[in-house]
């Protein structure tokens, strides 16, 4: 502590005058931020540190909650790797995932480069494409069974205008991930905002260079613009890959739970579907921590590549 | 980026966020006198053509809205037909969803919960982010890495341990570990706040320390209120992520009675969806019924809501 005082005068002080007066200020001062964090370091231990050395410890057990934990060793590791429906459901979260994050980017940058050359009207169709993202989860999950609805969902309709006989979305297990996607795409709005918000910082002077160089909107979107938004791009690909792995309210809603018996659909059961399920409806706590830890891998090394490629991809002003 | 922050704090302190490319650049983009030249004068189509490209866009993402307020005023014959408008209008939906579930326990439900979770984590957040932005002491830098660093976990890591915690105190199937865990501050907000409260100048504390405030007063009376817009972005945040959680209802809650409206609206989607009985205009109603306050609480704080997204985004 005493070899930190110096930098806790702030307003110019000349250190060597008033050194002990400086020293206290500091140990005053330590034990005010530490009063003012304290929450989050009750909450830290309590709500944090604790419950991963707990789950830790969890999935090497047998709980259930009502009996006294059973120490298991790695079984439960080992019965995870064999089950079928933990492979089944890990496949279904990929496949969601890789299908749903370049979707996810990929209409958001658009939405968010028409709304950039929208002039005056950009702030009524950014609230427009925001406002889904207002949608309860739970209700994104019902409105998913009504609009995609085999028989008499919108969906259907609207490709029977164009001659399209569309498909049985909420029951074909071939098509219930990509309608899922389709419908995650409606709550895009928060990656639109950042986006625009990216776009906007993009300084004018050089599209403008650009263009009495002869660069075209395209060339100048792809040379200039893409690379200067990157971060921001490099950000959404993140947060919404990590988002999808943990895909869980949507699709519970419309194929799980008490209503799991007659239309439980195996390929919407995505792995924090099957987690939960083993966890808090079959009491397999013990399995279930050994499949958040599992999970917790996945997303980390997933995290870890995306952000090793991003180091040749994404561009940092002032870096190089 | 900390040369924005400071303009953003200071100049403009009621306006928005400090974000980075946030609030600044858009006002500047409005005011038409700083367009590209590209798009307005001379390629008058091109933007023509991104006005049509986008009420195509604002037609699809609103279609969904309009169509469930409006099958919500069906009969339950209609439910399914494409009408914006109902040929038949009725109420009897939103008669029958009161009587057939206890819709205004599960709104006073949500409620308490809703308002008790965001003032805890608002404050708490504002609490924390201050001792991490005002004062400098020894390991602090190690200790504000490690409220990032818990922002990396997944809920589901510690769900179980967490669900054990408010079960040992008894409180598993009440309303309290919905909203509890917010006294405890939350990373994301702790982060948000903090680089608010390192826009703001220093000067200001310095000042008022000068002047004889303690530190209680200092953060209370000085701080505080120069944070606003960023505790109402917070506050906004977390309203929407509780009043909309489905997770932690389906752990805690059993008794309907207990229920939030996302857990209630679970239930009738199980009740009266595939699987139960086809009511379909009931889920509709119910999904109504759930989503509006959100609808409502966008429009009271659209411009915070879209300027702390984008903070969000660009901070990354």
């Amino acid at each position: 502590m005493t070899t930190t005082a110096g930098r806790s005068t702030t307003t110019g002080r000349t250190g060597t005058a008033v050194r002990p007066g400086a020293r206290r200020a500091q140990n005053r001062d330590t034990r005010n931020a530490l009063l003012f964090i304290s929450p989050w370091i009750v909450g830290f231990l309590v709500f944090t540190l604790w419950p991963v050395l707990q789950s830790a410890w969890l999935s090497m057990t047998d709980y259930d909650v009502l009996h006294a934990a059973r120490w298991v060793g790695w079984d439960n590791y080992v019965e995870l790797v064999q089950d079928p429906k933990v492979a089944m459901s890990m496949g279904n979260t990929l496949l969601f995932t890789v299908l749903e994050v370049p979707a996810h980017v990929a209409v958001s940058l658009a939405l968010a480069l028409l709304l950039d050359r929208a002039g005056r009207a950009s702030g009524f169709f950014r609230t427009v494409f925001f406002l889904p993202k207002m949608t309860p989860a739970v209700a994104v999950g019902a409105l998913f069974l009504l609009v995609f609805n085999g028989q008499d969902g919108l969906v259907n309709r609207a490709l029977a205008l164009v001659g399209i006989d569309g498909p049985a979305w909420t029951t074909d297990p071939a098509w219930v991930k990509p309608g899922l996607v389709v419908m995650s795409l409606w709550t895009v709005g928060a990656s639109v905002v950042i986006f625009l918000a990216a776009l906007r910082a993009v300084p004018r002077d050089l599209l403008e260079s650009a263009t009495l160089d002869g660069a075209g909107p395209w060339a100048r979107t792809r040379s200039i613009t893409l690379p200067l938004i990157s971060p921001s791009i490099f950000f959404v690909t993140v947060v919404s890959t990590i988002a999808a792995f943990q895909t869980f309210t949507e699709s519970y809603t419309a194929f799980f739970g008490a209503s799991s018996s007659a239309y439980g659909n195996d390929a919407a059961l995505f792995y924090s579907i099957y987690l939960f399920q083993q966890g808090f409806e079959y009491l397999h706590m013990g399995f279930a921590s050994a499949m958040a830890w599992v999970l917790f891998l996945v997303v980390l090394v997933v995290t870890l590549v995306q952000v090793r490629v991003s180091r040749r991809l994404v561009h940092y002003e002032g870096g190089e | 980026m900390s040369a924005d922050t400071l303009t953003g704090g200071t100049s403009s302190p009621d306006t928005s966020l400090p974000a980075g490319a946030g609030p600044v650049p858009p006002r500047q983009v409005r005011t038409g006198a700083t367009r590209r030249p590209r798009t307005g004068g001379r390629r008058p189509w091109a933007r023509a053509l991104t006005v049509v490209a986008l009420t195509l866009c604002a037609v699809v993402f609103l279609y969904p809205f309009v169509w469930l307020v409006s099958a919500s005023f069906k009969p339950r014959s209609q439910v399914f037909d494409n009408a914006l408008v109902p040929r038949t209008f009725t109420l009897d939906n939103y008669v029958a969803i009161w009587q057939s579930a206890p819709m205004g326990l599960w709104i006073a439900n949500t409620l308490l919960v809703t308002v008790l979770a965001t003032a805890a984590v608002t404050i708490t957040s504002a609490m924390v982010a201050w001792g991490f932005a005002y004062y400098r002491f020894p390991g602090r830098n190690a200790l504000f890495g490690l409220v990032l660093a818990t922002m990396m976990l997944p809920g589901a890591v510690t769900m179980i341990p967490t669900f054990m915690i408010w079960n040992a105190l008894g409180q598993s199937g009440t309303l309290t570990p919905l909203w509890a865990g917010n006294l405890f501050a939350s990373a994301f907000y702790v982060f948000l706040l903090r680089q608010f409260f390192l826009g703001l100048p220093r000067d200001t504390f310095e000042a008022a320390k000068i002047d004889g405030a303690n530190d209680l007063r200092l953060f209370w009376s000085v701080a505080l209120p120069l944070c606003r817009p960023a505790l109402v972005v917070t506050a906004l945040f977390e309203a929407q992520a509780s009043w909309t959680d489905l997770m932690k209802p389906l752990i805690y809650l059993r008794d309907s009675t207990t229920f939030t409206i996302p857990r209630g609206l679970k239930a009738m989607v199980d009740q009266f969806g595939f699987g139960g009985e086809f009511h379909w205009e009931l889920i509709v109603t119910a999904s109504v019924i759930t989503t509006v306050p959100m609808i409502v609480l966008f429009f009271v704080g659209q411009r915070q809501f879209v300027d702390g997204i984008a903070t969000t985004g660009t901070k990354g």
